[in-house]
């Protein structure tokens, strides 16, 4: 009974490596002969390769090589090459936007330049690699669903990195490369724009986020659990319905009274995760550009709570005649 | 097939999870400093915080000198500021001088023993002028320093030099080929975040605006960019790091801006982040002239104060012990303020903040345990606020700064300090129009 019960894969096929569907006219060659791996058949199928690369792939991978160098050496260059200080600080180290006082003009190298050289090769690989995608599905006779979720996600790339700093009129808002350097200029962001708390497509976001992980662990669960009746066939099922698609959706009709079903479960994952990245970009673009200050939007719009207050200070500018 | 006993199983998680949650010995203990729900609380973990209180008691007073008899004008010679002090009084404080920051030499680290009057050594001037300082703080600031006031050892603790101390950072030594940034480096000054390291020399030496979050709800031109949010952020959490608290001390973190709904503290805080400015510009700045390079930074500035200078990790320095009340030379005009004269503050503040360790340990509890308690400090605070702004606008502009009597040979050094000529790693200047 315990099958299923388990976080490994208990299921491995092993058949002749299978090099996959004939490639169209003037592709490339696939590369690599097929191995297998128990190992990684525990998380995965055990059949490593053939690997398809072609023009795309091998140039979005060239470019991405060049951003991670530029970003790299860029911050070896920060602790003067050594190699301790790179380990010992290598989470704190960043390759930073241009100073603002740039504005959108292309900096010296030395001051953001490398930011700049650093994000177009990023994008260009992160664009190519999209392309990958697209072509391969097409090629695979596919329909494009995983190249347009991507998409969405490179939407809120380029709008943290691009379109948002260029509505700005400065490189300077954008986010450097870095490990903690992006996190505390995602905390900074917030701070600056008064507080994304009372950002509603933040909040959104963050809805759309943990909802796609109750909705991929629900799912997981749920097929796992009617894998023994052929929930395993949930294609099949979907047109098919059996039994294991039946005692699923009466599992969720009998605790929340509503339940998807073996397709549109599919559908509902895939918006809650595009929404995620759609959502959060939206939530960036409007900040600074049409909103100042989220909490006094909030305020404004009557859904920010009023908490009563027993403190009654004064603003020291108010007293000391300061400028306000 | 049976792999596990589910019973065994179940056990074994509950276990685990016991472990794993309850293994932070010993609990902290949260105090709630604001309207209920709003996460407005202090967080203290006991083991660090008896250690805290451990590392903050002040010494003992010396005995009250007799009054009367000669001043020390009259029997000294080359008395400059402590004249007016009777004999007595005048060598109580230089003893109590000495025991604060005397270190191994004593009387002589500053005064020479054949004639105690020289001003030969450069410690002797510094004394004199962090004394004007102390003067100043307690006279002056009571905005900041209460009526609880700082003597010398609040920064000293017995050191010649105070240990907690900043000066302008260069940062980590950068290739040629990139500009520095400020920021990004492990750095203690900022709790280790990745902001700018130095947040001092911008805020607590220049006047650089800390303000960078707009007070509109759309755009109105505030063009104030994120990386200057970095390094007001990065002196934020040198205060927070400072004072031992939260953000919430001093701000309702949903709003960081808004003044109606910060907590009493920020006021003090406000005026704090001035009166260290004074200090440094003032006072401890143009001591560089004089100084020896071993209490210089890289640049050549002189030590400087910040906030854990003072604070050391405590909410008030030496959590809030009276030590200054006992000293008249620490205030300009000779008189400490007596317990008689100050407003409802004094008593309350005297529960809240007890010189006697075992009692500290309560105080920052006692503060706002309970909102009644609120209540009650609020009643504290608040008539001590509309006197604030008569006393408080003079003293920005009243101490004039007088000039250091220097004596001695100025030593050869960088003066003023080459941050001045290095603009890369400054604060950020204002974005480029759109």
């Amino acid at each position: 009974m315990a099958e299923y019960q388990n976080i490994f894969t208990r299921v491995q096929v092993r058949e002749p490596g299978y090099p996959g569907v004939e490639l169209p006219e003037g592709s490339l060659p696939r590369l690599g002969k097929p191995i297998f791996s128990y190992w990684i058949g525990k998380l995965g199928d055990a059949q490593i390769g053939p690997i398809y690369l072609g023009a795309y792939g091998v140039f979005a991978i060239i470019f991405g090589f060049i951003a991670i160098e530029i970003i790299g050496f860029n911050m070896a260059a920060q602790v003067n090459w050594s190699p301790i200080e790179f380990v010992k600080n290598f989470f704190w180290l960043a390759l930073e936007p241009p100073p603002p006082s740039y504005g959108l003009s292309i900096p010296p190298l030395s001051d953001g330049g490398w930011w700049l050289m650093a994000g177009f090769f990023l994008t260009s690989a992160i664009i190519l690699w999209w392309l990958r995608t697209y072509k391969r599905a097409v090629d695979l006779g596919m329909s494009t669903h995983l190249a347009w979720a991507f998409a969405a996600a490179i939407f809120f790339y380029l709008t943290l990195g691009f379109i948002r700093p260029v509505m700005m009129g400065s490189w300077g808002e954008a986010v450097p490369f870095g490990i903690f350097p992006h996190l505390d200029w995602t905390a900074a962001i917030s701070i600056r724009y008064g507080n994304f708390y009372y950002n509603p497509f933040h909040a959104l976001s963050i809805a759309f986020l943990y909802g796609s992980a109750v909705l991929f662990a629900m799912h997981g669960g749920t097929i796992l659990a009617t894998s023994r009746y052929g929930a395993d066939r949930e294609i099949d099922q979907i047109t098919d319905r059996g039994t294991a698609a039946e005692r699923a959706a009466l599992l969720w009709r009998w605790t929340m009274g509503f339940n998807a079903t073996m397709e549109s479960i599919h559908r509902w994952a895939w918006w809650f995760a595009v929404l995620t990245v759609i959502t959060a970009g939206i939530g960036i673009l409007l900040t600074g550009t049409v909103v100042e200050n989220w909490y006094l939007w909030a305020v404004k719009h009557n859904f920010a709570a009023d908490y009563p207050s027993e403190l009654t200070i004064q603003n020291p500018y108010m007293v000391t005649g300061g400028a306000q | 097939m049976k792999m596990f006993d589910p019973k065994l199983l179940t056990l074994t998680a509950l276990g685990l999870s016991a472990f794993v949650v309850g293994c932070e010995a010993p609990p902290p203990e949260v105090v709630q400093n604001g309207y209920r729900g709003l996460a407005m609380q202090q967080n203290y973990n006991p083991r660090l915080h008896q250690a805290s209180l451990d590392a903050n008691v002040p010494p003992d007073a010396i005995p009250a000198s007799q009054p009367g008899g000669p001043l020390a004008k009259d029997s000294y010679k080359n008395v400059q500021v402590l004249g007016d002090l009777t004999v007595t009084e005048f060598n109580r404080t230089m003893a109590a001088i000495t025991s604060w920051v005397g270190g191994e030499k004593g009387c002589f680290y500053c005064h020479n023993s054949a004639q105690w009057e020289l001003d030969d050594n450069y410690a002797k001037i510094a004394a004199r002028r962090m004394l004007q300082m102390t003067r100043d703080a307690n006279s002056n600031w009571t905005d900041h320093v209460a009526d609880t006031g700082v003597t010398c050892y609040t920064c000293h603790r017995g050191n010649p030099v105070p240990e907690k101390v900043w000066v302008t950072d260069p940062g980590p030594k950068h290739a040629s080929l990139m500009a520095p940034t400020g920021q990004n480096t492990a750095a203690a000054s900022v709790a280790y975040m990745s902001l700018p390291y130095d947040p001092f020399t911008p805020f607590l030496l220049g006047d650089n605006e800390i303000r960078v979050i707009g007070d509109t709800a759309l755009p109105t031109g505030n063009r104030n960019s994120i990386k200057q949010a970095e390094w007001t952020y990065g002196l934020m959490v040198h205060i927070s790091d400072s004072l031992g608290v939260n953000c919430t001390y001093c701000h309702n973190t949903r709003s960081f801006f808004a003044w109606d709904q910060s907590t009493p503290q920020r006021v003090t805080a406000w005026y704090a982040i001035r009166h260290v400015r004074s200090m440094n510009n003032d006072y401890v700045q143009p001591l560089g002239e004089i100084l020896p390079a071993t209490q210089k930074g890289p640049l050549g500035d002189p030590y400087k104060v910040g906030c854990n200078t003072c604070h050391q990790g405590a909410y008030k320095p030496l959590y809030g012990a009276k030590m200054a009340k006992d000293y008249p030379a620490l205030y300009e005009d000779n008189s400490p303020p007596t317990v008689e004269e100050a407003p409802v503050a004094e008593t309350a503040a005297e529960e809240a903040a007890p010189a006697d360790a075992a009692e500290a340990e309560a105080a920052p509890a006692e503060e706002s345990v309970a909102e009644v308690v609120v209540v009650e400090e609020v009643v504290e605070e608040v008539p001590a606020e509309p006197a604030a702004p008569a006393v408080e606008v003079e003293p920005e502009a009243a101490p004039a700064l007088q000039p250091v009597p220097v004596r001695m040979a100025p030593q050869p050094m960088q003066y003023p300090p080459s941050m001045y000529q290095r603009p890369m790693y400054q604060y950020p200047p204002a974005p480029a129009g759109r």
